[in-house]
């Protein structure tokens, strides 16, 4: 186990005017692991993940992220420039649309060459073979390669994302909903293929979803979200098991099993 | 003789907040320990509480009060109160548990199930699916389900699957949920030889065994969970 962690959240709140999008967030991420953030529409889930990832400022708190040096720095206090660059190559984030964080006008390999790009690689031949290869990892066949996601279904262009955010090896990537679209069957799929790249590349995650089946199969630990507040947080299985908040029993009772 | 499980006054319940709230006492002041080498079966009634307290041991159930102390690593973890991260890392590295249940995973194969807990421990995979294989086989599963997700297998093949993802670590300490419930004859003696590896190679056993024949032959001792039950404490 290393002792230092990834990320260091505290007091992390963000008001809507006079609404609450979340409140006074605290916690931290270690090397490695997943954490899933649940809860029910509208409490907040979305709020606190796009503060965490900075692309939304919150009202209060801090959130200091490990870099590469070792050094800590104060998310917030970043220039525009400096978290842009992580959020390139540190960083991934997969959104519930696919259309998102794709570009759905150029090929499948141009989507997945253009954050290579970004990080500086400028040998064609190498990106595309790149590419390719990470095409395969997310089981999208490389005769695919110069099509547009625009003609891909859901659940392809789901995994180009994916493979999109991991090709540059980032160390931390957040999802919003990455299966939330999707057909059950597709769905499974997503999951199987996410759980084992987080597994091998040794990510850390963070994973909103209002699906508990997903969170157990996804992640180490997790956090109940209601009315913008964290009400309950553990390891994901304790908290579906043995849920003690009442409105964690309430989401544990309400689906059949998991 | 190491002692690497202290259980020490723990107290458990539920409250069920969607039946008005109404608390539910399951065991008041458990204490006991277990040994390396020595096999500890928790007997009682059904309902008295012996799977809550594997569950409790292992993380899986909060603690009300009380201390779980494991020998982890050559310091001592309080489970009752360890990090989500440290659980973790206890049992990956101590603390092995067989669930009643196996739990499948979509897609995953037989072997890649059984072999995961060594490939955590930083095992490379081809080596960890020869040790699965060898459990696999020991356990009379058939070498045409080891490649199958163990989805749609028998309650008994997924028992076994389960068993031998249990019991591929050299883990100090091995919790065991009625692992022989839906087993045959033939593969419970497997079981019961397993288990007699385990003492030898000096595991500390705590587990649940309906099946008389089975408890007989593995159990060094066997602790009556009635007598943690707050219902006895009531009639009293
Ligand atoms: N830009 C905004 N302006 C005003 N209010 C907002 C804005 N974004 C979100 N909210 C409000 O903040 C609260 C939390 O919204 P958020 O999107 O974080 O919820 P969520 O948990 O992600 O829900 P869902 O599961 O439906 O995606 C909601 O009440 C929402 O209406
Ligand atoms: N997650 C839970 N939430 C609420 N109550 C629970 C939970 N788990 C167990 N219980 C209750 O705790 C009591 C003890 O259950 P437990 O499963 O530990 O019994 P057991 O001794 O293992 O029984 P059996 O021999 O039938 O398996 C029971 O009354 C059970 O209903
Ligand atoms: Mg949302
Ligand atoms: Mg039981």
């Amino acid at each position: 186990m290393t002792d230092t962690p990834l990320l260091k959240v505290s007091g992390v709140s963000k008001f809507y005017g006079s609404r609450i999008g979340c409140k006074d967030v605290s916690f931290e991420l270690w090397p490695g692991e997943v954490l899933a953030i649940v809860g029910e529409s509208g409490s907040g889930k979305t709020t606190l993940l796009n503060c965490l990832s900075t692309r939304l400022m919150p009202t209060a708190g801090s959130v200091e992220y490990r870099m590469r040096d070792g050094n800590f720095r104060d998310l917030y206090h970043m220039s525009e420039a400096e978290r842009r660059f992580l959020m390139r190559t540190d960083w991934g984030f997969v959104h519930q649309n696919p259309a998102d964080g794709l570009r759905m006008t150029v090929s499948a390999g141009a989507n997945v060459g253009e954050r290579l790009m970004a990080v500086g690689d400028r040998h064609y031949g190498k990106i595309r073979e790149t590419a390719s290869d990470w095409l395969t990892r997310v089981e999208i066949g490389t005769d695919r390669i110069d099509d547009q996601p625009r003609a891909f279904s859901g659940g392809m262009r789901q995994r180009l994302q994916i493979a999109r955010n991991l090709v540059t090896g980032p160390r931390l990537v957040f999802m919003d909903e990455p299966t939330g679209g999707l057909d059950v069957s597709v769905q499974a799929r997503l999951l199987d293929l996410v759980r084992g790249l987080v597994n091998d590349l040794g990510l850390s995650a963070i994973v909103v979803t209002h699906d508990l089946a997903v969170a157990r199969l996804l992640s180490h630990r997790m956090m109940v979200m209601k009315d913008g507040h964290v009400i309950e947080h553990g390891l994901t299985d304790r908290v579906l098991d043995d849920p003690r908040e009442p409105y964690t029993q309430l989401l544990v009772s309400s689906i059949l099993q998991v | 003789m190491a002692t690497p499980l202290v259980v020490s006054e723990v107290f458990k319940s539920f409250t069920m907040h969607l039946r008005d709230g109404i608390k539910l006492p399951v065991v008041n002041d458990v204490n006991f320990s277990v040994a390396s080498g020595e096999c500890v079966v928790l007997g009682g009634p059904s309902g008295i509480g012996k799977s809550s307290i594997l569950k409790m041991l292992y993380g899986n159930y909060a603690v009300d009060a009380g201390q779980i102390l494991v020998d982890h690593k050559d310091r001592i973890v309080d489970i009752a109160r360890a990090d989500p991260r440290t659980v973790l890392d206890v049992r990956r590295h101590t603390l092995g548990y067989v669930s009643q249940f196996l739990r499948t995973v979509p897609r995953v194969s037989a072997l890649d199930v059984v072999a995961e807990p060594l490939v955590a421990r930083g095992i490379a995979a081809p080596e960890a699916r020869d040790k699965a294989a060898e459990l696999l086989a020991k356990l009379n599963l058939p070498q045409e389900l080891w490649t199958l997700p163990p989805a749609t297998f028998s309650g008994g093949e997924q028992q076994r699957v389960n068993i031998a993802r249990g019991f591929i670590t050299s883990h100090r300490i091995l919790l065991l949920d009625e692992p022989t419930a839906s087993l045959d004859a033939i593969n419970r003696r497997v079981v019961v030889e397993m288990i007699a590896d385990k003492k030898r190679e000096g595991v500390a056993l705590l587990g649940i065994f309906h099946d008389e024949e089975v408890r007989e032959a593995v159990a060094d001792r066997v602790l009556d969970v009635s007598q943690f039950s707050p219902r006895k404490a009531v009639a009293a």
